[in-house]
C-alpha cells in the first residue's frame, strides 16, 4: 500500500513539473501577446495543481500530517488565475491602440468601461 | 522513487523559470513582462512545494500561500497603474 501511494504521488508530481514546462514553454513561444496568455493562465494552473495534489497525498496518507494549506494554495491559485488573465488582458487592449479599432460594440452603445471609464467615473472625472 | 521524481520536477521547473525569465528580458510589451513575472512567482510555488516534499516538512508552506497573496496582489497593481496610471483612486 504504502508503495502505491508512493508511485501515485511520484506521477502526480512528474505530470505537474510537465505541465509547469509547457506553460513556460508556450510563454516563450508562441507571437504575440493575447496568445502567449493562454501557457500561464491554463497549463501552469494545472500544473500546480496536480503538484499540490501530489503533496497532500505525501503528507496526509505516508506522513499523518494534517494537509489544509495545500487546499488553501490550491483554491486560491484557482481563483485567482481568471482574475489574473483578465487585467492583463485589459492592460494590453489599453496599451493597443489597433487592437481598439477592431473591438464590437458595447451592449448599451456607453464604449467600452476599460477605454472610456464608466458611466459615474466619468461623471466624477476631475 | 519520489526523491528522483522531486529531482526531475526541480530540473523542469528551473527550465521553466529560465524560459520565463527570457520572456522577462526580450518580452516587445510591458504586459509581457507582467506576465512573465506571474508565471515566475507560480513556478517559484512550485520548487517550495516541492522543497517541502524533499525534506518532509510541512513548514514551507506558509511561505507557498505568502508567494501565492503576494504575486496576486503585485500583478493586479501593476495592471491596475496600467490601465488608470494610480494604484488605489
Amino acid at each position: 500500500m504504502t508503495t502505491f501511494i508512493e508511485w501515485v504521488s511520484a506521477a502526480f508530481i512528474i505530470v505537474g513539473a510537465v505541465f509547469l514546462f509547457v506553460g513556460s514553454f508556450g510563454l516563450a513561444k508562441l507571437p504575440d501577446t493575447m496568445r502567449r496568455l493562454h501557457g500561464p493562465t491554463k497549463a501552469t494552473t494545472l500544473g500546480i495543481g496536480a503538484l499540490l495534489i501530489a503533496s497532500m497525498l505525501y503528507f496526509v496518507l505516508l506522513r499523518q500530517a494534517a494537509g489544509f494549506h495545500e487546499l488553501l494554495i490550491t483554491l486560491f491559485l484557482f481563483l485567482t488565475a481568471p482574475v489574473t488573465a483578465n487585467m492583463i488582458a485589459k492592460a494590453h487592449i489599453f496599451r493597443n491602440k489597433k487592437l481598439q479599432e477592431d473591438l464590437p460594440l458595447a451592449a448599451r452603445g456607453t464604449g467600452w468601461a476599460t477605454l472610456t471609464g464608466s458611466v459615474d467615473s466619468q461623471d466624477n472625472r476631475t | 522513487m519520489i526523491t528522483a521524481a522531486c529531482s526531475f520536477a526541480m530540473i523542469a521547473i528551473s527550465a521553466s523559470i529560465l524560459l520565463n525569465i527570457f520572456r522577462l528580458i526580450v518580452g516587445p510589451d510591458v504586459t509581457d513582462r507582467i506576465l512573465a513575472l506571474d508565471t515566475m512567482v507560480i513556478n517559484a510555488i512550485g520548487l517550495i512545494i516541492l522543497a517541502g516534499i524533499t525534506f518532509g516538512t510541512t513548514m514551507y508552506f506558509e511561505a507557498a500561500l505568502l508567494f501565492a497573496m503576494v504575486g496576486f496582489v503585485s500583478t493586479v497593481a501593476f495592471c491596475k497603474f496600467l490601465l488608470r496610471g494610480n494604484v488605489i483612486e
